[in-house]
């Protein structure tokens, strides 16, 4: 594509246009939907959403779509295979003629649990084969859409209803959470970003710049959650802010074979700050503090940091 | 070579299955391999890849997926076409479910194969049958000249306004998908007025029609109203069959029945079989009626939507059937015997006798003394089946096997 990407410079620059309508069965306060809804303002109406199994399927229930554009419910394990087959198909009617017009951004929607698992495999196949396509990933590190169980995104020390904090297994989640961002750079997409609803010019210069590419252009979406997470829906976008502030979730992007951070918190705040308000992370203050895990969790921040420090 | 003219050629049934595509003009191929069919994919590949055919070739990584591409093809307005077996078919089994219910067209090639424990690679049916309520059409080919005639009768019915759904066409592994047979290739322009290319009779992806498919539906009522609209879809594929197979018979001097009947004329013993080893069935019938014996054969080659009423009209007024599954559920027996059975409840002239066999699986060979067998049982008033075709001989050679274990 030869145009050039649109720059953001001001809220005010956004499109006021809403391509998703309100009236989804989703959680008030999810913040996924705030990033999609962003999203979707730099991409425009001339896009098919692929979904995956998630919370995100509850966005088109018979006989409603909230969409300008177009929606194909998949699997929870093949929304990617899927957005090859149209999109092989439409190259094709290309070739044959169709006016250019007619032709769609195809954009994957998926929740961690397909992103991180399921989905993996599949994903990994077409970002090798470099399929042109945009998948919006909304991580809100579980199983969110079946009542909040482990996912490969759950962080350490988090509570799922799968590994719930107990006297033999306090931390909750015993493992680190899966590196995504690295797992997907390793296959050179042609971009790469995270992104929050909490930071809409870095989200929607992102997409821009997205939007004039070609090839798989991957963005994982924090996904702050009310439901799963356990805080007030009205604090959703707070807690967004907090995870970028406390260095937990990294705003970068991968490009021309280069990872450059977007927003770097200068003075990172405790990791605490995040914590005590979620009840997932409630055992780790409550019946007693837990300073051991909570310095596991600020350790895993401050190395990650550290190499970019 | 020139297709331009009739021309009979030795071709596999992978090859046959192949030409099929090739001569329907399908446009787009999600492929991944799997023994016994994976000849088919790499002849469409290389044709693919040299020009031959029009279109694209996109290797998947799977089944899971490969399906999943095929019909989101479908669903954006090209003619599909993909090839599969066994261990793949059921890997892929929910997009199978998940797709036929998006009512697009496509045609799929499954080279069957006995599926894993034990883990093998030649034919029987478990595997065809594993896709039997996912609500697709199926047809099952004997012979090489069936496979290529059933995969362009296979778009013409899947295409139809009134079905909408991805049609299977089934042929064995080994014995049809590696053997040569004579097949004629029909004239190009033939094919032509037969098959137009695809125009779709529901709206496909394209930026002017914004569309939202298969999304969610809650209230059961809601769902089952889908579901039957799905099943009035499969049974409208009844009709399109005999539609189409009559103008493809007027065209190409090949017409096909539902189910086909070999020598039932005062039949007193009838197999009911499908897919290649009912030529070994025919000779089988061809030895008894030279030896005296009144047998004959009904073979099924539309399987989906089940063409009850054929069945029930041609095994009526026979004394003795014996449905012989190559296929097995374990812990009830084979699986077309009960769809069979459930044809003939009802009327009133129904055999006296049917017989449930189970053979080859695996890919056991059926032989003639086998089917002899099968005419001892039907004879034997108080034998109530199933019959397994697994002889003293077959357990002495299994216990040799298990000795150079021991």
């Amino acid at each position: 594509m030869s145009d050039t990407a649109t720059t953001y410079k001001k809220i005010k620059d956004l499109n006021r246009d809403e391509l998703i309508a309100p009236g989804t069965p989703l959680c008030a306060g999810c913040g996924g939907l705030e990033g999609l809804r962003l999203a979707m303002k730099v991409l425009g109406e001339k896009v098919l959403t692929v979904n995956a199994a998630g919370c995100f399927t509850l966005l088109s229930v018979y006989p409603f779509t909230p969409l300008r554009g177009s929606w194909l419910y998949t699997t929870m394990a093949s929304p990617v295979p899927a957005a090859q087959g149209v999109r092989d198909a439409l190259d094709i009617r290309l070739q044959n003629g169709m006016a250019k017009e007619e032709d769609l951004q195809l954009m994957v929607v998926a929740g961690d649990g397909s992103t991180y698992d399921m989905g993996l495999s599949a994903t990994s196949a077409a970002v090798h084969r470099g399929l042109d396509f945009i998948y919006f990933c909304y991580d809100n590190e579980g199983y969110g859409n079946t009542g909040f169980q482990l996912s490969g995104a759950s962080p350490f020390g988090s509570a799922t209803q799968t590994a719930p904090s107990t006297d033999d297994h306090p931390a909750g989640q015993e493992l680190d959470k899966k590196d995504l961002f690295e797992i997907w750079k390793a296959h050179r997409p042609a971009y790469l970003a995270t992104v929050s609803p909490r930071e809409p010019m870095d989200l929607s210069n992102k997409f821009a710049k997205a939007k004039a590419m070609k090839g798989p252009r991957l963005f994982i979406c924090l996904a702050t959650c009310p439901t799963g997470w356990g805080f007030d829906p009205k604090d959703s976008l707070v807690m967004a802010k907090l995870a970028v502030d406390t260095g937990i979730f990294p705003l970068k992007e991968y490009i021309d074979g280069k990872v450059v951070h977007t927003r770097r918190p200068r003075k990172r705040v405790p990791v605490e700050k995040f914590l005590e308000r979620q009840k997932r992370f409630r055992h780790l203050f409550v019946p007693e503090k837990r300073a051991d895990l909570i310095a596991r969790i600020q350790s895993n921040v401050d190395q990650y940091w550290g190499r970019y420090e | 070579m020139d297709v331009n003219t009739n021309r009979r050629i030795m071709l596999t049934g992978n090859k046959a299955a192949a030409w099929g595509a090739r001569l329907a003009r399908a446009q787009y191929v999600p492929a991944f391999p799997i023994t016994p069919q994976t000849e088919i994919v790499e002849t469409l590949s290389r044709w693919f890849a040299d020009g031959t055919m029009k279109g694209k070739f996109t290797n998947l990584d799977s089944e899971h997926s490969m399906f999943s591409a095929a019909a989101a093809g479908a669903a954006s307005g090209v003619r599909v076409f993909t090839a599969s077996s066994s261990q793949g078919i059921v890997y892929g089994l929910e997009v199978l479910y998940t797709v036929t219910g998006w009512r697009v067209p496509f045609v799929m090639v499954n080279v069957s194969r006995a599926l894993a424990t034990p883990i093998t690679l030649e034919p029987d049916h478990n595997d065809v049958m594993s896709t039997r309520d996912c609500g697709l059409i199926q047809l099952h080919a004997e012979t090489c000249q069936e496979i290529l005639d059933f995969v362009l009768m296979g778009y013409r019915i899947a295409e139809d306004r009134k079905v909408c759904l991805p049609v299977l066409v089934n042929l064995d592994g080994f014995y049809l998908s590696f053997t040569r047979e004579p097949v004629l290739l029909p004239d190009d322009k033939a094919i032509a007025a037969f098959l137009p290319p695809f125009a779709p009779v529901q709206p496909v992806f394209q930026a002017s029609r914004p569309m939202a498919r298969a999304p969610a539906v809650f209230g059961g009522g809601n769902y089952m109203f889908f579901k039957i609209q799905h099943h009035l879809a499969a049974l409208q594929a009844a009709a399109a069959f005999t539609k189409v197979a009559h103008e493809f018979g007027a065209r190409f001097g090949r017409f096909y029945e539902p189910v086909e009947p070999y020598r039932l004329e005062e039949a007193e013993y009838v197999f009911v079989m499908s897919n290649s080893f009912a030529t070994k069935g025919k000779a089988a019938v061809d030895a008894l009626r030279r030896g005296g014996v009144r047998a004959g054969l009904l073979k099924l080659r539309l399987f989906r939507p089940f063409p009850a009423d054929a069945v029930r009209n041609a095994l009526c007024g026979h004394a003795k059937v014996a449905v012989i599954d190559q296929n097995l559920s374990p812990g009830t027996g084979g699986i077309t015997f009960p769809e069979i059975v459930a044809a003939l409840y009802e009327a009133e002239n129904r055999p006296q006798k049917i017989l449930s066999v189970i053979g080859g699986l695996g890919g056991k060979d059926i032989k003639e003394e086998d089917f002899l067998a099968v005419i001892e049982h039907l004879d034997r008033p108080d034998f109530k089946g199933p019959l397994f075709l697994f002889n003293e001989n077959d357990l002495t050679q299994f216990y040799k096997l298990q000795r150079i274990a021991s």
